[in-house]
């Protein structure tokens, strides 16, 4: 691990970031590449435990945005710096591609339009492919498809490492990391803002808003009323392992007017995924699954792919989109005021992350804040392979070697070890809760959700847990 | 990792150290096998009944009672004694080629080839995701193999108040296990129009743990944030809904072999039970690689899926002696209500069944069940056996009915 450079905790920070998801940790770890003291304030007890942990974790080349707005422009260059970020980190990606099919004559017209379009955008590898080259790639989609549109660039991606790897990164170039720190009030002084919070008030001289679902809120706080932040629930099923075989790649829906579709997709971790469905909702902790979302999955995967729907289901989940009620992001700094609001990112978050820190970095240097770039800065981490596709501990023979830990295997279904349950315990950013855990090693994500492995990891997390003394303020047992 | 892995060529490899494994290795180098080993990913050899804390184990293969987990140091002790070697902490991870496998433990990366293969891999519960049922995500959701996990090697606390989804044998095993852990069984449901188990253990189940019973009933969310609250449940024939207060909700039977080591091979599975199809000898579609016990049945009592151990061990000599040469056989099909049967294929020359048995699954009640037997449009038997058929556990018939089936006939079909 590279060494974490010292810096005092300054009684002021420069900048507080508010939101520890992708967006928020890719701000504090890029505005800590620079001669500025920074704070991440995160509400849960965990970094990426709202909207980014449970997107579609697609790493987008940005083809089907709409050409000329901020997201097309973040999103595609955000592919390229994710991508590269990915190989120096060990982030876990898969260079699938994409088929969107067309399943009727409208969809099939639509065709020649959205290559246009991704040309807009400056992604110029589409192709529209004919029906039998559609099912030579994809043999078990259902029948009926008159054609498609390959985007052999589309990727998958783990969102939680890239979440986590940010933190790290973060963290490590000297961010102060402040977990279970959400902020109820904010008064805004003449030379720092405070941020009141049940924890304690954070102080810092410029604040920039992050916060996803509750952006709008936090901007209502510093008295502004620019925009409305409505939660639109996906609910998702993800199908056993040992369906992949089935899903090389992802199959995307034609786009219509009523927003991407639902979509199969392979996952990072070898499963396959079904999904999303778009509800607004009112209530933003409203993460259940609901019998509407599942009837309406299964009657799409039914014609999507019927034989996927025999597959054993491993999990299924709902995650809330921070849909705003504009076209576009919505990145604005109010200098008098020495806040910058991120707003409206929506999934496309994930891969834009970087860009947008990168954006946010500019404008806030455009203020006449004093950014200079470090020149001692550590490398970045080198994450956990929690990916399939790569070597994951359990087959690494010399590792095995070194450490008889990465040969015991604790969770049959993901083959988790004992040695990354105890190295994610005493991470740099160390998982706090059973859940935490499941997101940096899998553990208990698989077929049989606990039923071997349950009793065990738990035991492991508290003997890791007491080791370390991480507080936990988690309910879980 | 290009470099090649260790192999080790034992005669016999057993894959998974349960009862039908432990036992199908103690008989094997009893027999004269030569090299018996027994792999398991678990820390201790044993299988489910280590934490199966309660009595009712050993009836049938060792002619007395224990409770689980002697029944599993029984079972261990003997094969062990035997001169099978067990090794735990030790998972197959794949194949790499018909008849070798990878696998992963403390002591590293290696492979093991051997000129037989028994797969005892065992069943699971399908957890609450698999079942596909909605509502919130909270904690305090279990199936009964993660409770007793939890609560008797663990020895960790659950909650105060549970609803037991299922009527099942484990079902019952669930609320003793819930009871030891101070946690009240507040509730069992079930689809069926009474609870599944042998109606002598439901009474003394009523009485001794007082557990109420809704029947015809289904669960149709999970609440809760954080901890989990309550469900809600539906009943069947009126459709009304109703929720039920609880802290602790465990998925009890719903079984699923575990079968990836089968799929991952390409061995053929049956539709219906998604175990490996196989015939009276036990074996599978791959040559020299046979399957035994709760893998085959989702799922039996233990004492059952050993006696297939038993049973295998003739089998696989006759392999390892270039004495089994399996002939065509004919399909043994259960129809309505009938969910699934095991063993499914018939040959000529084979042996019976393990234990003289044919074990189906029913999804209807019935208390003097008439079995019939057709093939090619003819009755072959009929028979009414003194034994009710349940759903929620293995109906078993004596495999003299097929008597007078042809064995190069048509598909025999059996209903009920």
């Amino acid at each position: 691990m590279t060494p974490t450079p010292h810096r005092p905790h300054p009684e002021i920070f420069d900048i507080a970031v508010i939101g520890g998801g992708i967006v928020g940790s890719a701000i504090a770890r890029e505005l800590s590449g620079h001669d500025v003291s920074v704070a991440l304030l995160e509400a849960r007890d965990d970094v990426g435990d709202g909207t980014s942990k449970a997107n579609t974790a697609i790493l987008h080349t940005g083809f089907d945005a709409k050409p000329g707005t901020l997201e097309s422009r973040l999103v595609a260059r955000g592919y390229h710096l994710l991508s590269d970020y990915a190989k120096a980190t060990g982030i876990p990606v898969e260079h699938t591609g994409a088929v969107l099919v067309a399943w009727n004559q409208e969809e099939l017209d639509a065709l020649p339009a959205l290559k246009e379009k991704a040309e807009a955008n400056g992604y110029e590898h589409c192709r529209i492919v004919d029906a039998d080259e559609v099912y030579r790639v994809l043999p078990d989609l259902g029948e009926g498809v008159l054609g498609g549109l390959a985007v052999p660039d589309e990727s998958i991606i783990c969102t939680w490492t890239t979440n986590l790897a940010l933190a790290t990164d973060a963290k490590q170039r000297g961010t102060t990391l402040l977990l279970e720190h959400a902020v109820t009030g904010i008064d805004v002084g003449d030379d720092a803002t405070t941020l009141y919070t049940a924890r304690g008030d954070v102080r810092a001289r410029w604040v920039v808003n992050a916060a996803g679902l509750g952006a709008d809120m936090i901007d209502q706080l510093f008295g502004h009323d620019r925009f409305t932040v409505t939660p639109r629930r996906g609910e998702l099923f993800v199908f056993d392992k040992l369906a992949r075989p089935k899903v090389g790649k992802i199959v995307l829906p034609v786009p219509s007017s009523r927003g991407k579709g639902v979509l199969i997709s392979p996952t990072i971790y070898g499963n396959v995924m079904l999904g999303p469905t778009a509800e607004d909702l009112t209530d933003r902790t409203n993460t259940a699954t609901s019998e509407d979302g599942y009837d309406f999955l299964l009657s799409k995967g039914a014609r999507l792919m019927p034989s996927l729907l025999s597959e054993e289901v491993t999990a299924s989940y709902a995650g809330l989109r921070a849909a705003i009620d504009r076209d576009d992001y919505l990145i604005e700094a109010t200098p008098e005021q020495r806040y910058l609001l991120v707003g409206g990112i929506r999934s496309t978050g994930l891969t834009a992350g970087i860009a947008i820190a990168e954006h946010v970095t500019g404008l806030l240097a455009e203020t006449g804040l004093g950014l200079r770039s470090r020149s001692d800065l550590p490398a970045p981490p080198r994450m956990p392979n929690i990916g399939e596709a790569t070597t994951r501990p359990y087959q690494d023979t010399d590792l095995i070697a070194e450490d008889t830990a990465y040969g015991t295997i604790v969770c049959f279904c993901e083959r988790v070890t004992e040695g990354e349950i105890r190295d994610a315990c005493h991470a740099p950013v160390p998982a706090r809760s059973l859940e935490g855990l499941r997101r940096r090693t899998r553990a208990m994500n698989g077929r049989c959700q606990g039923f071997f492995c349950g009793a065990a990891v738990a035991a492991l997390r508290t003997q890791h847990q007491t080791d370390d003394g991480c507080c936990s303020q988690h309910k879980d047992k | 990792m290009t470099h090649q892995l260790p192999l080790i060529e034992p005669d016999v490899l057993i894959i998974g150290g349960g009862p039908a494994g432990l036992t199908a290795a103690a008989e094997l180098v009893d027999r004269g096998a030569g090299r018996v080993m027994v792999v398991d990913r678990e820390k201790h050899a044993g299988g489910i009944p280590r934490h199966s804390d309660h009595t009712g184990y050993g009836l049938r293969d060792l002619r007395r009672v224990m409770t689980g987990p002697a029944y599993a140091r029984h079972l261990t002790d003997r094969a062990t004694r035997s001169g099978a070697e067990i090794r735990t902490s030790t998972m197959v991870t794949g194949w790499s080629d018909q008849h070798t496998v990878d696998v992963t433990s403390p002591e590293g990366r290696y492979q093991i080839r051997a000129r037989a293969i028994v797969l005892a891999t065992g069943a699971r519960e399908r957890p609450r995701t698999a079942r596909r049922i909605p509502g919130d995500r909270p904690h305090g959701v279990y199936t009964t193999g993660q409770l007793q996990n939890l609560v008797h090697l663990h020895h960790q606390p659950v909650g105060k108040r549970a609803v037991i989804v299922g009527g099942e044998l484990v079902s019952w095993s669930a609320a003793m296990t819930l009871r030891e852990a101070g946690c009240t069984p507040a509730l069992m449901i079930s689809k069926y129009p009474k609870a599944e188990s042998y109606g002598a253990f439901n009474a003394a189940g009523r009485t001794i743990l007082r557990v109420p019973v809704a029947t015809r009933s289904r669960v149709t969310q999970v609440l809760g944030k954080g901890r989990c609250e309550a469900v809600e449940i539906e009943h069947l024939d009126t459709g009304k809904r109703r929720t039920v207060e609880c802290d602790t909700v465990v998925f009890t039977g719903d079984w699923i072999p575990d079968h990836e080591l089968v799929r991952s091979a390409g061995i053929t599975l049956d539709e219906s039970t998604l175990g490996p199809l196989t015939d009276t000898a036990l074996r599978t579609s791959r040559p020299g690689v046979f399957a035994v016990g709760n893998m085959l049945h989702p799922v039996d009592t233990a004492d059952v899926a050993a006696l297939d151990g038993k049973h295998v061990a003739q089998q696989v000599i006759n392999h390892l002696d270039g004495r089994s040469k399996p002939a065509e056989g004919v399909r043994l099909i259960a129809d309505a209500p009938f969910r699934w049967i095991a063993p499914q294929i018939l040959r000529p020359g084979d042996p019976a069944p393990a234990r003289d048995r044919l074990l189906l699954w029913t999804d209807e009640f019935v208390r003097f069940p008439r079995v019939t037997v057709r093939q090619d449009g003819r009755v072959v038997t009929r028979r009414t056996l003194a034994w009710p058929a349940a759903p929620g556990r293995v109906f078993r018939i004596p495999s003299s009915v097929l008597d007078g089936i042809s064995r190069t006939g048509g598909p025999v079909h059996i209903t009920m």
